[in-house]
């Protein structure tokens, strides 16, 4: 127990160490645009379609679930107002960061072990380019660009999914009318600033620990698979420990 | 940033140890490299060479004793600003997502010591120097060993060095090829002058071109001198790694 809180603390205090260190690059993030576009672009080309796909699905099904549930005390026309919401402030950024993690995160790790084992990032150090700079810094940026909009895409898709099954389900039969306006009840500008706020720190901390992990890989190809998992286990357990504390404060504030 | 000079430095490594642990690997080890010769460290696998090698670069540091790099300190994080050190690594340690054009571009532009049109300059000088005309646009998954370490090598003095260090260079080479790469590396020192440290198990190479040798073995220095000498030397520990004998199989007639 005590070793497992040690590596705990251990990882999260390297974490915030190389953090600390990428940021301080970040008069050099204007002369690195390409670089992090390039991140960005493939952050974004990768995990729109997933995201996409996985929101419309779980709208449709909260969509039904929910339904079901509803029927029972004759209040349907509160289905929009609930997808709206758990969509927009809960599985939103939380399934992107989820999909973020499970594509990003790995690639991201594999590059970065890669680069340790096979001496990459040592051939930088001893060309005294500090790896957190060109391979971290940009990471960081790309992932604040791209994060917005991927949540933007979960939710919006995950409502469209909620419509579908909505108008188009006999034993609920509400319009596509009365489900936005349903959902434009309760979902406001504020709901959409938490869920991207939300989505914001989920993707900085998974891609902050993806490199970390990454540069931190020693050994050969096994160890190069071992940091893969061990960092996609990290983002999600983080994921979902760190999304009571968010919800906690967004709510209180 | 680093500066420019051109001046060959020396390399002095003073009563050296380091442990990993209980294992002790390198055990006090002195010995002094001039400006401008060509040093060949030999020794089996595991005898320490890379690790001594680390600590000239600075990415280990002794616990006692001392390594020197133009007279100061290569764990002191601003020497290799000072003097220009540059590492070919036994991988070649080529940037995998680069061409090999800005594999040899990227030292001169991440620190801006050049425009872009002088780093061509620069860059097509050393992919002339080292026949690498019809690489400059490959990735180096697509070259030959060979070739990759001639591309590690013509990295290496786009830095102008005034130190060159070399981690195995010859390895997972064929015999004609490693004859090519030991020219090479004389051919880089005549051109550039720069102080050279060579770490290899190959003696075709120490006494092909070696101004000085030593042979570590066990964590020890148990010969520097002359290469020619190594022939000549009674030390059992020399001679055997001079002449292994392979001894026959016992289900042999």
């Amino acid at each position: 127990m005590t070793s497992i809180i040690n590596t705990l603390i251990t990882s999260v205090g390297e974490t915030v160490l190389l953090v600390s260190r990428s940021v301080t690059y970040l008069p050099s993030l204007p002369r690195q645009w390409k670089r992090c576009l390039d991140h960005a672009w493939f952050m974004g080309y990768a995990t729109v379609p997933l995201v996409a796909l996985l929101s419309l699905s779980i709208g449709a099904v909260l969509a039904l679930q929910i339904g079901g549930a509803m029927r029972q005390i004759q209040i349907m026309e509160y289905i929009g107002s609930i997808v709206g919401v758990a969509m927009v402030r809960e599985l939103g950024p939380v399934m992107t960061a989820i999909i973020v993690s499970g594509r990003i995160v790995s690639a991201t790790t594999a590059e970065l072990a890669s680069m340790r084992v096979y001496q990459e990032v040592d051939a930088l150090r001893t060309m005294r380019i500090p790896p957190e700079r060109i391979l971290v810094l940009p990471r960081l940026a790309a992932i604040t660009l791209v994060m917005p909009i991927l949540t933007i895409v979960s939710i919006i898709t995950g409502w469209i999914g909620g419509q579908i099954v909505v108008t188009t389900t006999p034993w609920i039969d509400l319009s596509s009318e009365a489900y936005y306006n349903s959902l434009k009840q309760f979902v406001d500008a504020d709901a959409l600033i938490d869920g991207l706020i939300k989505g914001q720190i989920f993707g900085l901390v998974i891609v902050s620990v993806a490199c970390m992990i990454g540069l931190n890989a020693k050994g050969g190809p096994r160890e190069i698979g071992q940091a893969v998992t061990k960092a996609v286990v990290a983002s999600i357990t983080l994921i979902l420990a760190l999304d009571y504390f968010i919800t906690s404060v967004l709510i209180a504030t | 940033m680093p500066t420019t000079q051109n001046e060959a430095a020396t390399i002095e490594v003073r009563d050296l140890t380091k442990a990993y642990g209980d294992q002790a690997v390198l055990k006090g080890i002195t010995f002094k490299v001039e400006p401008g010769q060509i040093f060949a460290l030999m020794g089996p696998s595991g005898s320490g060479k890379s690790v001594l090698l680390r600590h000239l670069i600075g990415l280990e540091a002794a616990d006692t004793g001392e390594a020197l790099i133009g007279g100061l300190n290569a764990a002191a994080p601003d020497t290799h600003d000072k003097i220009q050190t540059a590492i070919v690594f036994q991988s070649g340690a080529l940037f995998n997502s680069m061409t090999v054009y800005d594999n040899l571009a990227l030292y001169l532009r991440e620190h801006r010591l050049c425009s872009e049109s002088e780093i061509r300059t620069r860059v097509e000088k050393a992919i002339e120097a080292l026949n690498l005309g019809n690489a400059a646009q490959k990735i180096p998954a697509e070259l030959s060993g060979g070739m990759r370490k001639r591309v590690a090598v013509a990295r290496s003095i786009v830095m102008e060095p005034q130190v060159i260090l070399y981690d195995e260079p010859t390895s997972e080479l064929d015999p004609l090829t490693a004859a090519t790469v030991s020219e090479l590396i004389r051919n880089v020192r005549d051109r550039t002058g720069a102080t050279t440290f060579v770490v290899t198990h190959d003696r075709e190479l120490t006494q092909g071109i070696a101004d000085q040798a030593g042979l570590l073995m066990n964590g020890k220095l148990v010969f520097l001198g002359d290469p020619k000498d190594l022939e000549k030397s009674s030390d059992d520990d020399v001679h055997n790694f001079m002449h292994p004998v392979i001894k026959p199989s016992s289900n042999q007639a």
